[in-house]
């Protein structure tokens, strides 16, 4: 495996091609593009089902309950990859054709709905009890506890976990080359198969990872910050 | 084809591919354990060399996806002179992406430990290794164990991307039978139920049971 060090011609290996780094970059970026709306319309999705999968595991009917809790444990204990496959090859056999990017969307929203509705029930109960007896005693019904009580003090604690999981999606959207939505790595690949050259390509998909997904920490502390503001917590 | 038929037709090939990834796991788990210990303790290195290249590796691993890791391993590493078979590549992907996250883990086990025990350990003359090995990390994996048992769901997941190189384990088969037969319904639905049960009913209670006997050792239960 090391024998190419004992070799005096390993350098030239190293062919990195600035010109062709150049050329694929336009595809790259459009690709890029598309990552970004993937992973955007997905989080979108998640954070719906999310919040509707946490507050129905707090509902007073012990098999909605009891289901819920089982379908969250069962979507996040198995791979996204099998859950894309199985959502796009499934419909067809019963006659609902879905297109590459609604079935990857429906999959990557539902797998992170389930870690998200997690993070939710979390941020729900930090709200303190006495919290829920005060809006009682002010009469309010259940819908407006939530919304106006419950739900504004729990997602200020849960923003740090929410923003984990959108830089999380980001980089699962990869997976979703394997049914054909053309994001980065589907790109890549394409680059790849035409070409025969997969340095540039591959390295240039981690960059753009990296340079996207590293400053995201700091952008969701941000956030959390001005948001906390906002409630003036 | 009703689906007792299916799994009596298929059952070998899905054993096998459960077979390869059960022995994919394993591989990246006890890598991954390996580099979280390495890379967390480099981390908390006062020598800033040593530490900035923990820190590199950390934030690259987990700045990038494990999927783009896996194929510049495979496809650009080659380039570099380093060729791996697609089985090795496969854990040494998984290991190196889980490692940075287990370095995190590492890190913050150590340092929920009580000062005082760092102490303690000086005024008996242990050296900073024996304090280290005896002392701290014993008391840092009881803290660290419960976010291991979701990283370790983590690893067994990320299995399923070796199929994309080729490894055939259960993932890799379930796409050729699903390509061969179009019963997809049958054949994802029984590998998504193989992958429930490796984590819900082994994984996840083996890491419970790990949890109490590690405290048990360390006399706090």
């Amino acid at each position: 495996m090391f024998d190419w060090l004992f070799t005096d011609d390993w350098f030239p290996k190293f062919d990195w091609r600035w010109d062709f780094a150049w050329e694929i970059l336009p595809r790259l970026l459009e690709a890029t593009l598309n990552t970004l709306i993937a992973a955007a319309a997905g989080y979108l999705i998640a954070l719906v089902v999310g919040l509707f999968l946490a507050l129905a595991q707090r509902t007073n009917y012990r098999t909605v309950t009891f289901a819920v809790r089982e379908f969250v444990e069962f979507v996040r204990s198995t791979p996204l990859l099998l859950q894309i496959f199985f959502i796009f090859y499934v419909g067809p056999q019963f006659g609902v054709t879905l297109s590459p990017w609604v079935s990857g969307m429906i999959a990557i929203g539902l797998h992170y709905s389930c870690y998200l509705s997690e993070v939710y029930r979390g941020g729900i109960e930090s709200v303190p009890k006495g919290q829920w007896e005060a809006a009682t005693a002010l009469n309010m019904s259940t819908l407006q506890t939530y919304k106006r009580v419950v739900i504004p003090q729990a997602i200020p604690p849960a923003i740090a976990g929410l923003g984990n999981y959108l830089v999380g999606i980001f980089k699962d959207t990869p997976m979703l080359s394997v049914i054909g939505v053309a994001e980065l790595i589907h790109t890549a690949n394409a680059i790849g198969s035409e070409t025969w050259r997969y340095l540039e390509a591959y390295t240039m998909v981690g960059i753009i990872f990296l340079v996207l997904s590293l400053p995201a920490a700091g952008l969701i502390r941000a956030f959390e910050g001005f948001v906390r503001r906002k409630l003036g917590m | 084809m009703s689906f007792f038929e299916f799994v009596s037709v298929y059952w070998p090939r899905l054993l096998t591919g459960t077979g390869i990834t059960v022995a994919q796991f394993f591989l990246s788990a006890i890598f991954a354990v390996l580099l979280s210990l390495a890379f967390g303790l480099m981390k908390m290195s006062s020598n800033r060399a040593v530490k900035g290249f923990a820190v590199t590796y950390i934030e690259i691993f987990r700045g990038t996806s494990l999927l783009v890791q896996l194929y510049w391993i495979f496809f650009v590493l080659p380039l570099f002179g380093v060729t791996l078979e697609k089985f090795t590549a496969g854990y040494v992907a998984i290991a190196m992406n889980t490692g940075a996250y287990g370095a995190e883990l590492v890190r913050g086990g150590i340092l929920a430990v009580p000062k005082g025990q760092w102490e303690a350990a000086t005024a008996i003359n242990m050296s900073p290794a024996k304090r280290m090995w005896r002392i701290i990390l014993p008391q840092a994996l009881v803290n660290m164990l419960p976010p291991w048992g979701n990283l370790m769901i983590e690893v067994l997941k990320g299995t399923a991307l070796v199929s994309l190189i080729s490894v055939a384990d259960l993932m890799f088969q379930a796409k050729q039978i699903n390509a061969s037969t179009y019963l997809s319904a049958q054949i994802f639905g029984t590998a998504l139920i193989i992958y429930y049960i490796l984590a819900r009913f082994m994984l996840t209670p083996f890491m419970r049971w790990l949890e109490a006997f590690m405290s048990r050792k360390l006399g706090k239960a």
